[in-house]
Formats: structure tokens, sequence, C-alpha cells
């Protein structure tokens, strides 16, 4: 279909991605949460997910930054749709990621000077995260505005509360806050292996265990008791 | 699937100005959008940091009202601090009746996973370091961010000697970080167990803060100790 579509088209068109376009719905806002959920599900931007996640406050600005650099790099992308010819389409999509990314930066740092110190060069590093290129390629590229907008703030509280899923349970396991506020007494010895790098990979892990339990159970319901004491 | 790609026709061949009309155009827009963040939040940045390094110096110099900016040179002397003079700050601190609290001085010392950025409080009555506070580290959690926490280890700091040579050159005794347990003299550092590698980075930001700084002070002390 697209493709025939695409012959239809003039010379100059022919230099276009086009397919068909996705008219906005409950689905495009919620795919990001959980069918496509780039952590949970499509297992992208692994980095920051393993690095950032030590607290509750590092996982949120992650994934707050993230969102933000989704939505406007999703939007300008989608709105240069048909003026990016498909040969250079990477390369602007980069600049155009770098470039929210640099804005990010500044900001974060006119926010909270502490915060841009615990993130580190990981906000640097959203540039090359896979999910905000994926997102340009898969879906802004060929999407409206809008859809592209909803899809973009989808996927990124999708990946915020991914993060913060792994951020929770590391401090509190780590050490015994939450948001940096102690919800154990001072005899509780944190689980420090929970801050570090391992920690990051047994949490990510669990949570990766249990939410493939959950879909094949989905798929698969349990067989009834009957099963059971046939055996 | 394979068969489908095959029998597509070759596509059209893009323009080579389409292609650069679309760069340049990318590259434009790009470049005004972080013109435009860049000169909106300098101010803003700069003011966070000048309130950051204000709480940092009140912080480790209990007391402080005031303070005033000064610089080490590379020829080891002290400036006040102005746009065209390079060197690692010295912040002195003035209590409200604008007597001399003590000056903060920074040091960088190589830890377990990059410098480690401290800020310690040097007092010229006893010549010695009163006071500390991590600025930057990478430090494994639990064990490195121990530096600004652990009672035992900070308690180091407290009368840390950092007493000058005769000649008013270099320290008498350069400040080292020690074994847990070992430590004899008033300039040594006692490590903490686990994080030998961070407090030794300590030590040797202490050091260096101390070997860069101190002689300049206590060169100038007494025009520091001038009220302004």
């Amino acid at each position: 279909m697209a493709e025939t579509a695409n012959q239809g088209a003039g010379k100059e068109a022919s230099a276009f991605l086009f397919e068909r376009e996705e008219s906005l719905t409950a689905d495009t806002f919620i795919r990001g949460l959980w069918k496509e959920n780039p952590v949970f599900v499509m297992l992208l931007g692994m980095c920051p997910t393993l690095a950032v996640t030590n607290s509750t406050l590092n996982a949120l600005g992650m994934g707050l930054s993230t969102t933000f650099v989704l939505i406007f790099s999703g939007a300008l992308v989608s709105s240069l749709r048909n003026w990016i010819p498909k040969q250079v389409r990477i390369a602007s999509y980069i600049v155009i990621i770098a470039t929210f990314v640099t804005l990010v930066d500044y900001l974060i740092q006119a926010i909270s000077l502490e915060l841009y110190a615990a993130l580190g060069a990981f906000i640097q590093l959203i540039v090359v995260n896979c999910i905000i290129l994926g997102r340009a390629e898969a879906y802004a590229s060929k999407q409206r505005l809008l859809p592209t907008i909803v899809n973009s703030l989808g996927t990124g509280v999708g990946f915020t509360l991914a993060l913060l899923s792994l951020g929770t349970v590391r401090e509190l396991l780590g050490s015994g806050s939450i948001l940096g506020v102690q919800l154990f007494s001072d005899n509780f010895q944190g689980w420090v292996i929970m801050m570090l790098p391992p920690g990051g990979f047994f949490v990510l892990g669990t949570w990766l265990l249990f939410f493939n339990w959950l879909r094949l159970r989905k798929q698969h319901p349990a067989p009834s008791g009957a099963t059971v004491h046939a055996r | 699937m394979n068969a489908d790609v095959q029998t597509q026709p070759p596509p059209a061949a893009t323009p080579a100005w389409l292609m650069l009309r679309t760069l340049v155009v990318i590259a434009v827009i790009s470049g005004l959008l972080v013109v435009v963040a860049y000169q909106t939040t300098l101010p803003l940045i700069a003011d966070k940091q000048r309130i950051l390094t204000e709480r940092l110096v009140f912080q480790v110099l209990p007391g402080a009202a005031t303070k005033r900016d000064f610089v080490v040179t590379a020829e080891r002397h002290l400036e006040p601090a102005s746009a065209g003079v390079v060197g690692d700050p010295v912040y002195a601190a003035y209590d409200a009746a604008g007597r001399l609290v003590g000056l903060a001085i920074t040091g960088t010392g190589a830890g377990y996973a990059g410098p480690v950025r401290v800020m310690f409080a040097y007092d010229p009555g006893c010549r010695c370091i009163t006071g500390s506070k991590v600025l930057k580290s990478n430090e494994t959690p639990g064990f490195g961010d121990k530096l600004d926490t652990d009672p035992a280890f900070l308690e180091n700091f407290k009368a840390l000697d950092a007493s000058l040579n005769a000649e008013g050159t270099a320290l008498a005794n350069a400040i080292v970080t020690v074994k847990h347990g070992t430590k004899t003299d008033p300039w040594q550092i006692d490590a903490i167990t686990g994080a030998t590698v961070s407090s030794r980075a300590m030590g040797r930001a202490a050091n260096q803060a101390a070997q860069r700084a101190i002689p300049a002070i206590q060169r100038e002390l007494a025009t520091l100790s001038q009220p302004n």
C-alpha cells in the first residue's frame, strides 16, 4: 500500500517516507506505558536505566529530562517530516535531538545545580538514547504532530515510570529511604550493592521477570485445578 | 517480503540541493535554539552558582556573615577575584562584626571514580583545617559518599594540622591519609574502612589545597584580617 502511494507521488516526494498515518486514540498514549514500554518491553535505553536509578530523585530527573527531549524532538521531526529526505534523516534527527538535549542541560543547571551534579554525564548522553532516535525514526517521521506529541509523552511517561520503579526499590533497599526521607530506623544497614551497578541489574532483572510472568499468564491462563489433579 | 523488495523499482534520486537545504535549515534552527537557551540561562546559572558557593562557604565556616573572594594565582600570589584573574578560589569569610572567621580553600584529589573536589575551612589562628565539604565526587554510593557524612571520618577535619615550615613556603608536614586506626599525628587523616581510595583522595585534596593556598594566605594575613 505504502509503496504504491509513494510511486504515485511526484519525483520530489519519493525522497520522503510515507506510511499510513495513525489517528489519535487513547492507545497512542497508553502504548508507551505498557505494551511498548521502552524499558520493560522493548529493552531500550538500558544505559541510563542502570546508571542513574540509584535514587528516586535521579530516576525522576532523568525520566523527565528524557520525556522533554522526546516530546520536543518528536514534535520538530514530525513538523519537518515532509521536508527531510530519507538520505539525511539520521543526521537531521541527531542534530534535532542534540539541540533539545543541550536545552535540557542548561535548564537543569538553571533549576538545580545539585541535580545536575547528580545526573552528571548522563544528561549529555540522552543524545544517544535509542528510545528517542527510535521514536523519531519509527513514529515521528511518519505521523502528524498531535499524535506524535501524545505518543512521545506516553513513551516518556513509560520510561519515567520504569526508571522510578527501579529507583525507588534501589534507594529503599540501598539506603532505606525514598526521595531522601529515611523510612527505617538507624539500625537499618543499607544493602549497599543495590546502589552499585550490580544492584541495577538485579532490580531490572526482577522487574523483567515480574512483567514477563504477568504477560505470559495473560496469554496462557493457568490450567484449571482439574489438570493438576489428573496427574 | 524479500521478493517484494526485489520487484520494487529503484527510487528516484533525491536532488543534492534538497538534502543540503534540509541540513542547513535544521542546523540554523538548532543554532538559534541553543544560543537563545544559553543566553537565557547564563545569568540564572551564574546566580545559582554564586548562591551555592556562598552557602557552602558559610557551611564550612560557621559564624560567617559575609565573604570576599580571592584567587591564588599560578605564581602563588593572593589577589582579589576579578574577571581577568585565573587560579584557585579562596574565600575569606567574616562575621557580623567584620572579623575574619576563616578561609575556605578548595583542592582536588584523584578518587576511585574520577576526581574528588573538596572545600576546606582554614583557620589562620590555629593554623589548621577545621572543616570540609565535598563539592564534586563520583565515588561509589554507600562507600565514597561517606566522605561527607561519616562522623568518625569528619572528626579528622576538626583540627587537621596545616602549619607551615620555617620559610613559610609549604606545609611543615604534608597532609596524608593513613590506614584506618593508624593515625598518630595531627596532620594525618584516618581513612574510612572500605573506602580507602576515596579517603586518600580526600587527603590529597586537602594537601593540594593547603600547599597551594596557605603560604599565600599567611603572607597576606594582615590584608585579609582588615575588615572591609
